[in-house]
């Protein structure tokens, strides 16, 4: 019986940034051999991107591209020169599954996409994330999340009604797309298994972003309705929004559903009065005076802590939760007993913390080791899956094929 | 083919499972989806078809059940609990969100269906996992973003901290809880061993953040909020420094997102998007910018503001069609701010055959659905079938299934068990 879910199965790894190592990092934290395949003259753009140790930029620095990609054995090529290109296509043939999250046409250039892969290999599992998905006049559009989540609709949905629209923060739909294409890669590989039949999974960003906003989509063609930013308004309960507590730049959370969760809200607030009080006893009334409401459970929250005010809403069965800045979530002490930061001994960086798992596997809990740095692994790559010698890596080296530096 | 036989799954989720079952289903499983008698509570999240608040009508609910069958049970019963072990024990899959505990009170916890059923991968989606200091907390989309960070670094920097204003955090948890679930499904395959998927809502919209995390824990920088303009935290060369970056724009006649990048494709992208302003006579401030210096995002104001200006000229003078049409024939970075008007007449939606149009009988209607967002080559997923009313399919999986008497499944609607 294998110790790990994916144990044996051998994934050659082209993608680059978010949603492509976020999808095979899956893979690869529950034990599949991963190799991710990246070159020093055309670096991924998040070796780039900060957080960098020490602050100061460098390819194997950035604790954001090793976020990303735990688990995999990390070797460096170019495969715009011939020689390298083939040792690209030996990586395929050894492996079950090619992933890649370039824009729809570079594959094809390098005679890597799936049409030309398959013919050598008819079963193999090709994963492809782009954009906006191959095919259709805007496959070729090329760009990162910020412009997927802004596209599908999250800045359009997100803010003030009369303010400008503001996407949540960061890359919105590269933490939604890998999860699509993670739990469709298993079924694919699953299906081979049985069946014996590989096939392209060809998955839009777009489209991701699309599925959680459906009710947003229906709304409109069915009812004519375009549903737009709210700040945090909800129509089915107040009050429902962030209120400022003690201390900088602090928020609880509180979100009033039933006129149980209102009584009880207005127990711990000590205002037996309010719960009768015409501008407040039912939800319809709360959400004709919710400017006012606002403002009085404002004013009781913003001399307590976010932590006080949470804990005692809670114990009265009440939704609360302080809003978490990024310090908060690594001392919050749930996120603590999860132990879901895993901190990992980098080769350059050092230990630092990674994000961790979601969820738990009873069985097979799944394990994470460091990502690697750019051609880390080239020894144990080229030496023991491709069988080169000492000489024939040296050479590579010596003519620019193995990179070693950008 | 589908990727996926039709393996049994039992989803007894509530409003913040959905959609772990819903993918199952798009990707072959044959779904049911157990409501109380009288039906899910998650009926009643909208918005609703005609605006009518019908538990019938919930396009949340239409959504994320289209391709389950739908059945009835009251498993406080126990008669409930007998025909829930019955099914269980043939099951593939078990998917459910109560709170903690509340399963194992009932004897349906995954201790006792394990036993009964070894190879069963029982999931279970709550807001901060099965245990811990946390775990009978109640919390709702709202709490979920704020517990999970992504509302702290979300949201105009003078106002308090958003959500996004369609509930997401239940689905982050389904989503992320359909892949453990699918990870423990293949182990299965391979060992013949099931086993239980704790998913955490909290940790899932953790995964939202970007680098916020990782952030704090290399530099100690809190990410902050910012709305159409955002903050990166960032340390260069030892000095700590909050950048604004614009992500949304003006233009003629809406909005458009660019963010000024300067590593990796950045450069080029740049470059051509400063060509294509000099060649309408615009931009000509910044036509010889040395973008290869500019490093991740600009940093100094001056340099941002010259950068910005320019561009915000040039994005003024023309609409959004204009600015995507020519961003993709130039391979740059320029997205419309999308509405839910704008992506049903987006042609690449339209040409990658993305909505299914599904006339129901019942309404008398065409329903427009999104498709799976993944086309697979050898196992395409179809349009689906409507989300079920309550109780729709009790007879076919009663009777038809599990042999129940025609007079026996009546006594049991009467008695609320079903």
């Amino acid at each position: 019986m294998p110790d790990q879910i994916f144990e044996g199965i051998k994934v050659a790894d082209f993608t680059w940034v978010g949603v492509g190592p976020i999808t095979i990092k899956n893979l690869a934290d529950h034990g599949a051999t991963v190799v991710h395949i990246e070159s020093h003259t055309h670096l991924d753009t998040l070796r780039m991107t900060p957080p960098f140790k020490d602050g100061i930029a460098g390819v194997d620095r950035s604790a954001f591209m090793a976020d990303y990609n735990t688990n995999k054995y990390g070797v460096s090529l170019d495969i715009n020169i011939p020689k390298g290109l083939e040792i690209a296509r030996d990586l395929i043939l050894w492996s079950d599954v090619v992933a890649e999250s370039f824009s729809p046409r570079a594959m094809g250039k390098w005679g890597l996409d799936y049409e030309s892969i398959r013919k050598v290999k008819p079963d193999i599992i090709y994963y492809s994330a782009s954009q906006q998905g191959h095919g259709g006049p805007h496959s070729g559009f090329i760009g990162f999340g910020m412009m997927m989540a802004s596209l599908s609709g999250y800045a359009h949905l997100t803010g003030w009604p009369d303010r400008d629209p503001a996407p949540p923060y960061g890359a919105y739909t590269d933490f939604i797309s890998p999860f699509f294409g993670a739990a469709a890669l298993v079924a694919a590989l699953d299906h081979k298994r049985k069946t014996g039949v590989g096939q392209h999974l060809d998955l839009s960003q777009l489209e991701c972003g699309l599925q959680l906003i459906a009710p947003v989509q229906m709304d409109y063609v069915l009812n004519g309705h375009e549903m737009k930013r709210d700040g945090n308004r909800d129509p089915r309960a107040a009050p429902h929004n962030a209120y400022p507590c003690r201390g900088e730049d602090s928020w609880c959370a509180i979100a009033v559903f039933t006129d149980e969760e209102w009584t009880s809200l207005c127990m711990v607030m000590d205002k037996p009065d309010w719960v009768r009080d015409p501008r407040f006893e039912t939800l319809e009334a709360r959400k004709t005076n919710e400017d006012e409401l606002d403002r009085l459970i404002g004013e009781w929250t913003q001399g307590r802590g976010a932590q006080e005010v949470m804990e005692a809403l809670q114990t009265m069965g009440v939704p609360a939760g302080v809003v978490l800045n990024a310090e908060g979530q690594f001392d919050d002490a749930q996120v603590k007993y999860r132990g879901f930061f895993k901190y990992l001994e980098h080769e350059v960086i050092g230990r630092h913390a990674y994000d961790g798992f979601s969820f738990e596997l009873s069985r097979t809990p799944g394990s994470l080791t460091a990502a690697p740095t750019l051609g880390q692994h080239n020894e144990y790559v080229y030496k023991e899956i491709l069988g080169m010698t000492d000489d024939e890596i040296g050479d590579l080296i010596a003519e620019g094929v193995i990179t070693v530096e950008a | 083919m589908n990727l996926l036989p039709p393996l049994r799954v039992l989803d007894i989720t509530r409003e913040n499972g959905f959609l772990c079952g819903k993918i199952l289903a798009d990707l072959g499983c044959d779904v049911l989806k157990i409501e109380e008698p009288g039906g899910d509570p998650g009926r009643l999240q909208g918005p609703f078809y005609r605006s009518d608040p019908d538990p019938d009508k919930s396009l949340y609910w239409w959504a994320f059940n289209a391709n389950k069958r739908g059945i009835t049970l009251n498993i406080e019963s126990s008669e409930g609990r007998g025909l829930f072990l019955r099914l269980a024990e043939k099951a593939d899959f078990v998917i459910e969100s109560f709170t903690p505990g509340y399963m194992d009170d009932l004897g349906l916890g995954y201790r006792e269906l394990g036993k009964l059923n070894p190879s069963l991968v029982m999931t279970s989606i709550t807001p901060f996992g099965q245990s811990g200091p946390y775990a009978r907390y109640k919390a709702t989309d709202l709490i979920g973003m704020a517990m999970g960070g992504i509302m702290y670094i979300s949201g105009d920097d003078d106002r308090p901290p958003v959500r996004i204003s369609y509930p997401q955090a239940w689905s982050h948890a389904a989503l992320q809880a359909a892949v453990g679930t699918m990870n423990a499904y293949y182990y299965r395959e391979t060992s013949g061993k099931g086993q239980h998927v704790d998913a955490s809502m909290q940790l899932s919209v953790i995964w939202t953040q970007m680098n916020a995390t990782i952030t704090w824990d290399l530099s100690r920088m809190n990410t902050l909020r910012g709305g159409a303009v955002k903050t990166f935290s960032m340390v260069r060369d030892g000095e700590e420094l909050e950048v604004p970056v614009r992500y949304t724009w003006k233009c003629k006649d809406g909005y458009v997102n660019f963010v000024i990048v300067g590593s990796g494709p950045g450069v080029r992208v740049n470059q051509t998007l400063v060509e294509w302003m000099n060649s309408e006579g615009m931009g000509l401030e910044i036509k010889d910018f040395d973008w290869s210096g500019l490093g991740f995002v600009p940093t100094a104001p001056e340099t941002r503001e010259m950068l910005e200006r320019n561009i915000s000229e040039f994005f003024e003078s023309h609409t959004v069609e204009e600015l995507y049409e020519g961003a993709v024939a130039r391979r740059i970075w320029i997205a419309p701010i999308g509405t839910p008007a704008y992506q049903m007449v987006n042609p690449q939606l339209e040409a990658r055959g993305f909505w299914h149009e599904v006339f129901d009988p019942q309404i008398g209607e065409t329903v427009v659905y999104p498709g799976w967002p993944i086309k697979q080559s050898e196992s395409p997923v179809g349009p689906p079938s409507r989300a079920p009313h309550v109780g729709e399919h009790n007879q076919e999986v009663y009777c038809g299934e599990l042999g129940l008497e025609p007079e026996e499944l009546a006594r049991l609607e009467e008695s609320e068990v079903i």
